[in-house]
């Protein structure tokens, strides 16, 4: 039997961890997403006393290894008492993290907009969290499409991490047979197929997404 | 105060760093009159209309819009942010450099603050908006998006924007000033158009021909007083203050 043949009997595995990959990677990046716009929103001056903890939090994660906050998560919270389950406290571990990269990205598209359109909707008699939702907040996510691009692909590459603290995901998938059959070339060209495969899937959504900010005029930003 | 009055301003004081912009204005902009403020550059023109919609918070001074006032509730407390957008909403104002919002088409930058701040129903909105967009003539491009709009145009969006949320009283400020010269005639006929319509507004504007034709009282700003009220004629005419008389002089072009 080849190597091959033996990771076709075992694709079950590698389903179970694809799947498992994509369903931490959705939840964890959707969750960051909605952190990154929480923080703006706070920093956009509707939580004034907020503003400095928040910098300081966001730049602090922002140094951080991606591993250690997971070793923190899921290693450390018990010292005080919280107690995650590994798969938990991987999710929890990436939508922070990628959180406060997402405030950090919309926070620097966010200064390139004159302060005018602001004003307008101020003059409109809107108020702060209309404003962010309806006018803000749609246009940094058209100009801060590529970014955001960038940040899903690193956000997916960081779930393999997640395999040092026992989360079952396709990384772990490879690993495992690997180990049981020693054969570790064909099992992680495999995942890396797999991670090649959602990586452009989601570079190819976010260019076609492209049309919305062309039209617009934003894609020179 | 009388039921007929737009915009009253009493007493009003603004300072920026310890330097006095506004002293002691007083101002009455009666409804369906137009109030053209004049000036040199500097003069506090802009600061004085952006205290009528408190973009700028006077240090000092009532201002009421319709005879309600903005900026102080009743009982003399700060107004909260949501009660200041509803007193806000009851005015539209026109910038300099037209700020419409890039992300959402003509049509839209009309109906989005009449849809999500006055709460009124789409179509009603829609309905409005067409409305508008024709009598400012940019009916032919409401679908189109900001950024293939000449400066004329975009300006003209804005204005209809404005107009949308049924304002008490329409502030401009320097409309036609970032426009090329070719432009400013078309934005200039609609506000001229406006006025012919009994709307409430008060522009700052360096268009003297403009602000002769239209005004029904012209307010001269000099180091944030007003030394000189009247109307059109005898203003451009016979003013009082030699001041004016130089400022005209200058700007006879
Ligand atoms: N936000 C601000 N902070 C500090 N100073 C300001 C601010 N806004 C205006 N000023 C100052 O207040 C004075 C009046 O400004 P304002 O913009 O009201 O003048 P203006 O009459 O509109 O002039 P222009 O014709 O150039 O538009 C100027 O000296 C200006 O430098
Ligand atoms: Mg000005």
């Amino acid at each position: 039997m080849s190597n091959w043949e033996i990771l076709w009997l075992e694709r079950a595995q590698f389903i179970d961890g694809f799947i498992s990959t994509l369903e931490i990677f959705g939840l964890s990046i959707s969750v960051a997403f909605v952190i990154g716009c929480g923080m703006l929103y706070m920093l956009e001056g509707a939580k004034p006393r907020l503003e400095v903890p928040l910098r300081i939090f966001v730049d602090s994660m922002r140094m951080l290894p991606f591993l250690i906050l997971v070793y923190l998560l899921y290693y450390g919270l018990p010292s005080f008492g919280i107690r995650l389950n590994a798969w938990w406290a991987g999710v929890g571990a990436l939508a922070v993290y990628h959180g406060c990269y997402f405030a950090e990205i919309f926070r620097g598209v966010r200064q390139t907009f004159s302060p005018g359109q602001v004003e307008a909707a101020r003059a409109c008699g809107f108020n702060t969290g209309k404003m962010f939702l309806r006018l803000i907040l749609p246009q940094i996510i058209m100009r801060a499409r590529p970014l955001i691009g960038n940040q899903l692909i690193y956000a997916l590459k960081d779930t393999a991490f997640l395999v040092i603290i026992t989360v079952r995901e396709l990384t772990a998938a490879a690993n495992s047979l690997s180990g049981t059959y020693f054969i570790p070339t064909e099992a992680f060209v495999v995942v890396i197929g797999c991670y090649w495969l959602v990586s452009m899937s989601m570079e190819l959504i976010i260019k076609q997404c492209g049309r919305f900010s062309a039209k617009r005029g934003f894609d020179n930003v | 105060m009388s039921e007929a009055t737009a915009v009253s301003i009493q007493n009003l004081s603004k300072s920026f760093d310890e330097i006095e912009v506004l002293r002691d204005v007083d101002l009455m902009v009666n409804k369906g009159e137009v109030v053209t403020i004049l000036g040199s550059s500097g003069s506090g023109k802009s600061t004085l209309l952006r205290c009528i919609n408190w973009l700028e918070q006077p240090d000092r001074g009532i201002i009421k819009i319709a005879g309600q006032r903005i900026g102080v509730t009743d009982g003399g407390k700060p107004m909260s942010m949501r009660e200041l957008a509803k007193v806000r909403a009851r005015t539209g104002m026109v910038f300099q450099s037209f700020n419409l919002w890039p992300h959402l088409n003509v049509l839209h930058n009309v109906t989005e603050a009449p849809i999500h701040v006055l709460g009124k129903s789409r179509s009603e909105a829609e309905a409005y908006a067409h409305e508008l967009l024709d009598k400012v003539g940019m009916s032919h491009k409401a679908k189109a998006y900001p950024n293939t709009l000449s400066g004329g145009q975009k300006q003209r969006v804005a204005i209809a924007r404005a107009l949308a949320m049924r304002p008490e009283v329409m502030l401009f400020d320097e409309p036609t000033s970032a426009l090329d010269p070719e432009l400013v005639g078309e934005v200039l006929a609609v506000i001229k158009a406006l006025s012919a319509e009994g709307y409430t507004m008060v522009i700052v504007t360096h268009e003297m021909t403009f602000a002769r034709a239209v005004s029904d009282q012209v307010v001269f700003l000099e180091k944030g007083r007003i030394i000189e009220r009247a109307d059109p004629e005898t203003f451009f005419t016979r003013p009082d203050t030699e001041r004016v008389r130089k400022f005209l002089e200058r700007n006879e072009g």
